[in-house]
């Protein structure tokens, strides 16, 4: 089953993307499509008919690479984890497959008569395949080609305008910040098989207490084994995930068709970071410094996306910085080692995320592929259903909810638990910026909200008077996103952040040290690992010594002391409070600057001018890199390009070629002057000089 | 002079006496009308004394009290070289017919001179060395001139007759000179003469001499001259026996010299080869760049490669023997599918020899230049053709005997080399509308043509098994 499932998207890419002149654009899109709708179908009941107890399940497919000691399969490794993923992967591509239909029916980027459809449907399916490889993989090697063809994909389907040069520029520019994460994940990678001797996960998961105690020399220093492999692989998922510092190309990335940004760039890729941070828990608990980075960075990209995000105008800029956002959320919550609620908040993200990002396609189709905010405007009656779901959406990420009970939308539950959780960690830089960020999150949500749907239109009449709501393949999916974003916290909640036995049964860990059901405070974390209770406290005892020998069953791995999950549930009242307040704070001004007073953020951004550029052109970062980074190895390059490899490489072998050795060769001619006498005295100082080399090199002793 | 001494001659003793039959056949039977069967005859007689020879197992032998050896190594060589005359033989044919060159002195005057470099290959003696030497050569040269109305055909014959006996003499005077010092002409006497003290002055010089005289058959830098001139002049059947089986032989010579009677001296002519074979691989690179003539270019070809294998010799170690075999065995190969290319060379019905009647070969006759385009690829020593692994090996042996510089000289020399070839591959492929070529070719000469490239290309395989066999001919030598 699971075969098929990841072979499906595979079959499916291959007929659409080589079949298609044969069986035709229409069939080709419509085989893709229902070859994505078999792997959901399969993938919903894999997660429901999951067991965890009996740890992972492993498929073997085949031998893949042999070579010295390093021997890699190909096999699918099924757990919890794997399964959530499945499912997020699955169910957003195929409605994004679905949604495609509508969007992609007639698009102007190209010329007349010009055939893009089933390659586009082909390059989805290819994403999905890869994608799927990635969550499946059950050694490091596989998860590096999922994670490469993923990129593959975002890079083809970028750029899948290719007539647009920034289109172009963005597919470029994504494909090599990507590459600076690569770098550090296949570092990762190659540091892990010399200290371990193989990328089994397995086997790593065994290892690594054992890597906690081992130093290694990497460039200057001595580090510990554990902290630098797993900041290593931190830096791959900072590149795949967006993080500050490798942020950039997300945003630009929004050149992409908006059923890709829903697909690629909100729900899946992007996550496939936090993935891979929660799939190494085991190596991650053993690495608290790589910990305290990953949330320190996770707490720094949200607050600072959420600030960007409050004066862009690009409606799917706005998204895309919410998403890099939210990314920062997930990775905080894995960094203060809450891996499910990290995973919690990666799949209602994944349903409200693409749900939005879709709506937003549906506004963008209805107004002529205009995105510019500024040119929208009481959108509200005209295309009523796409309001409806972006309300919906909205809601959910804003984290709408009754306080203090699990009553709420998608992002209410998730988000909650996330602060909570930093809030537990008792790190906070990780606590702050997430409650600020809230805030900013509710404001740019609702501005785009109050921009697209209230007030008077604005920007070019024509394109109102012709917005129409989009077809049915483009709103099914819409409703079924809805769905998800309603109920998913609440019907998950349990699992992913309930009681602790709730989710160890889910995620099927053994044990961990749960914080004593009376000890009230957070501070009861110090003694939690010995108030275990029950049978608790011994397997708890016995899982930190059995880490030395064997992998841990469970689909994540919490050590010992981390009783975080615990901790989190038993913060403040004002902590839990914090969110929704900030929610509601964000929303008010929101209405106070776009509905009741329009005039006010304009001169708010007179007032404060410098800020306000700051914010509008993202902290500057493109500048900075462009001035740091890219401007030096420009003129790097030319200089070794010009100079180095034209004049002195280049120089040298023609030089060489056409200047020395032409005249070799007509020296030479010279020689071969025909005259027998010339050929015997040659041959007879030859002999001469043999002779002398030989006496003269002491041959005769 | 026992039976038993005789047996182990058999091969040649028996190629000997055939040669001496057809020659009779021939003079009393019909002349020139009975050239074709001689030709014919005389090639069957080469496949079955290399089959005799190459299913022949069995230890180290040795006759007439280790003047003549029959070991693995001589078992090889004779093999390749009389696989290479029978190749040639059947390839001139229709060449030398077309001329009205087929004399039936000729394919006899060819055997002949395989009797001769079987005989050297198997020397354990100054005098048999010297023997088997001098009866290849006399036949050499008189196929050289056997064209004997044409200027350049005896011109050919002429010097390399009088250089020839130039290095015959200087050969002479080293091998009195090595007598002189060892009081013996037996190899493994001369071995146990020299000890393992450094070599005497005397013997050092002979033993200088006698490396001259050989490099000029293998044709080494500097006592190559003669190759250019003498490979246009002679006719070009001619010239491909010439750029084959004599250079196996001589090169076999030479090894045999250098390991059975100086092998305690190996850092000694392991400097005068090195220095060899730099100078071939260089001057045979340089030079060819500037020919117009493909055969003249084929000469220089044949010097560098000459060169390489001179560099497996310098190695001085079993694997350096082996790398040289090897290395012998791909070019003469390569060497044959060329020259049979080379001997189809004709414009309404004149053989041309000029490379610029390769212009657009591609156009007229794909099959030809595609398997040209292999063969000087090969030949370039572009991987993955076999022509690569030739070179693989002898840098390889010479890196692993410390002689690095030589390697690195080896792979400059073939960069520079690489240039000829491939300018024949754009003559070929992207060259001017020229005249171009005649489309017939001899059956035989396009089977052999299309049959050494495809060995060029699925030889990567295995090598036929090549290599397997070298080393153990290899180690018969060295041991």
């Amino acid at each position: 089953m699971a075969t098929v499932l990841i072979l499906a998207p595979l079959v499916g890419a291959i007929i659409a993307g080589f079949g298609w002149r044969i069986i035709g654009e229409r069939a080709a899109q419509w085989v893709s499509t229902g070859l994505l709708f078999l792997s959901a179908v399969l993938s919903w009941i894999i997660f429901l008919t999951l067991d965890p107890a009996g740890g992972a399940e492993q498929i073997r497919l085949l031998r893949w690479v042999e070579s010295g000691t390093l021997v890699t399969d190909w096999s699918i490794r099924m757990d919890r984890l794997t399964s959530i993923m499945l499912i997020v992967v699955t169910t957003v591509s195929s409605l994004v497959h679905l949604y495609s239909f509508g969007y992609m029916a007639d698009d102007d980027h190209f010329g007349e008569g010009y055939r893009y459809r089933a390659r586009f449907f082909a390059y989805l399916s290819f994403f999905t395949f890869a994608m799927l490889t990635l969550v499946t993989a059950d050694n490091l090697l596989q998860m590096f080609f999922g994670w490469e063809g993923v990129g593959v994909a975002s890079y083809l389907l970028i750029g899948f305008y290719f007539r647009k040069p920034s289109a172009n520029a963005a597919a470029i520019k994504a494909f090599v910040v990507n590459r600076v994460g690569d770098f550090g994940f296949a570092l990762g990678i190659f540091g892990l098989f010399w200290m371990v001797d193989s990328i089994r996960l397995d086997d790593i998961f065994a290892a690594a207490p054992r890597l906690a105690e081992t130093e290694l020399h990497f460039l200057w220093r001595e580090w510990n084994a554990a902290n630098l492999l797993a900041f290593l692989l931190f830096i791959g998922a900072m590149g795949k995930s967006a993080q500050l510092f490798l942020h950039t190309w997300l945003p630009d990335a929004m050149e992409g068709p908006t059923p890709v940004s829903a697909l690629i760039h909100a729900a899946t890729m992007v996550t496939a970071g936090v993935f891979l941070v929660v799939r190494m828990s085991p190596l991650f608990e053993y690495a608290p410094e790589a910990k305290m980075i990953v949330a320190y960075i996770g707490a720094a990209t949200a607050f600072f996306a959420a600030t960007v995000g409050l004066v862009q105008n690009d409606i799917k800029r706005v998204i895309a910085y919410s998403t890099c956002s939210q990314l920062g959320y997930m990775f905080v919550a894995a960094g203060v080692g809450a891996y499910p609620v990290a995973m919690f908040h990666l799949l209602t993200h994944a349903f409200f995320k693409a749900m939005l990002f879709l709506g937003a396609g549906s506004v963008i189709h209805a107004m002529h592929h205009e995105q510019d905010m500024r040119a929208y405007g009481g959108l509200r009656r005209k295309i009523p259903l796409t309001f409806w779901a972006m309300l919906i959406g909205t809601l959910a990420i804003t984290g709408v909810g009754i306080p203090l009970t699990t009553i709420g939308f998608a992002g209410f539950q998730s988000k909650d638990a996330i602060i909570e959780s930093a809030y537990a960690s008792g790190i906070g830089f990780a606590f702050w910026p997430l409650v600020i960020a809230a805030a900013f999150t509710s404001f740019y949500s609702w501005r785009l909200m109050f921009m697209t749907f209230w007030g008077a239109p604005r920007g070019d009449a024509h394109a109102h008077e012709h917005a129409h709501e989009s077809p049915p393949s483009m709103l099914a999916p819409l409703g079924v996103l809805a769905l998800g974003a309603v109920f998913a916290g609440m019907l998950w909640y349990g699992p992913f952040f309930g009681s602790h036995e709730k989710v160890n049964a889910f995620f099927g860990i053994e044990a961990h040290a749960a914080a004593g059901e009376g000890a009230g405070s957070v501070e009861a974390g110090e003694s939690g690992h010995a108030a275990g209770e029950g049978a608790g406290s011994v397997e708890a005892g016995e899982s930190g010594h059995a880490a030395g020998g064997i992998a841990p069953r469970g689909a994540i791995f919490m050590g010992p002391e981390n009783d975080i999950l615990d901790a989190a549930h038993e913060v403040p009242k004002w902590v839990k409070l914090s969110p929704f307040v900030a929610m509601l704070i964000g929303l008010f001004t929101a209405w106070l600057f776009y509905i009741r007073r329009p005039d006010l953020p304009g001169r708010l951004a007179g007032n404060q001018r410098p800020l306000y550029l700051f914010l509008l052109n993202k902290w500057y970062f493109d500048e900075i890199y462009d001035a740091l980074i890219l401007r030096p190895t420009l003129r790097l390059g030319r200089f070794l390009w010009r100079f180095g490899d034209g004049r002195i490489i280049d120089g040298a072998l023609n030089g060489i070629a056409m200047g020395i050795v032409p005249l070799l060769t007509r020296g030479y001619a010279r020689l071969q002057s025909g005259y027998l006498f010339h050929y015997a005295f040659a041959m007879v100082i030859g002999v001469a000089v043999l002779i002398a080399w030989l006496m003269l090199s002491g041959g005769a002793g | 002079m026992t039976a038993a001494d005789f047996s182990i001659l058999l091969p040649e003793v028996l190629l000997a006496l055939f040669s001496m039959t057809v020659l009779l056949l021939g003079v009393y039977g019909g002349q020139d009308r009975l050239a074709s069967l001689v030709n014919t005859l005389c090639v069957a007689a080469l496949l079955l004394a290399a089959l005799l020879i190459g299913m022949g197992e069995g230890a180290a032998r040795s006759a007439f009290g280790e003047m003549f050896l029959d070991d693995a190594f001589a078992r090889f060589a004779k093999v390749v070289l009389l696989l290479a005359a029978a190749a040639v033989l059947l390839m001139s044919r229709p060449y030398m017919e077309r001329r009205g060159l087929l004399r039936f002195e000729y394919p006899v005057l060819v055997v002949l001179a395989v009797v001769g470099m079987m005989v050297m290959v198997s020397a354990g003696d100054l005098m048999v060395l010297y023997m088997g030497l001098e009866l290849q050569s006399l036949a050499l040269y008189v196929v050289a001139s056997l064209r004997r109305d044409s200027l350049r055909s005896t011109e050919a014959g002429l010097k390399y007759f009088v250089l020839g006996a130039l290095s015959s003499g200087l050969l002479l005077f080293g091998a009195s000179l090595i007598y002189g010092f060892s009081g013996t002409t037996l190899f493994s006497g001369i071995l146990s003469a020299a000890g393992e003290e450094r070599l005497p002055p005397g013997l050092l010089i002979g033993l200088v001499l006698m490396m001259s005289g050989l490099a000029f058959k293998v044709s080494a830098v500097p006592f190559h001259m003669w190759t250019p001139d003498v490979y246009e002049g002679s006719p070009s059947a001619v010239t491909a026996f010439f750029a084959t089986a004599p250079k196996v032989a001589a090169m076999a010579l030479l090894a045999r010299l250098l390991f059975e009677a100086f092998g305690a001296a190996g850092a000694d002519w392991s400097q005068v080869l090195a220095l060899l074979s730099v100078a071939s691989m260089f001057v045979g690179a340089l030079a060819a760049i500037g020919q117009r003539d493909i055969k003249r270019l084929m000469a220089y070809s044949s010097i560098a490669h000459m060169g390489f294998a001179l560099m497996g010799l310098a190695a001085g170690s079993a694997l350096g023997v082996q790398a040289m075999l090897v290395y012998m065995a791909i070019y003469v190969t390569m060497n044959i599918g060329t020259f049979a290319f080379i001997l189809s060379m004709e414009r309404d019905g004149r053989a041309v020899s000029d490379i610029s009647s390769l212009h657009m070969l591609s156009r007229g006759a794909p099959l030809k230049a595609l398997a040209m385009l292999v063969l000087l690829f090969s030949l370039a020593g572009v991987p993955p053709l076999v022509g690569f692994f030739g070179k693989f090996y002898v840098l390889k042996a010479a890196l692993e005997a410390g002689l690095g510089w030589l390697a690195l000289a080896g792979v400059i020399a073939s960069v520079i080399g690489a240039f000829y070839y491939l300018r024949l591959v754009y003559f070929m492929y992207f060259g001017q509308e020229g005249e171009g070529l005649d489309r017939a070719m001899a059956p035989a000469q396009r089977a052999l043509l299309l049959g050494a490239a495809a060995a060029m290309l699925l030889g990567v395989i295995n090598l036929f098994g090549v290599d397997g066999a070298a080393a153990t001919a290899a180690l018969a030598l060295v041991e």
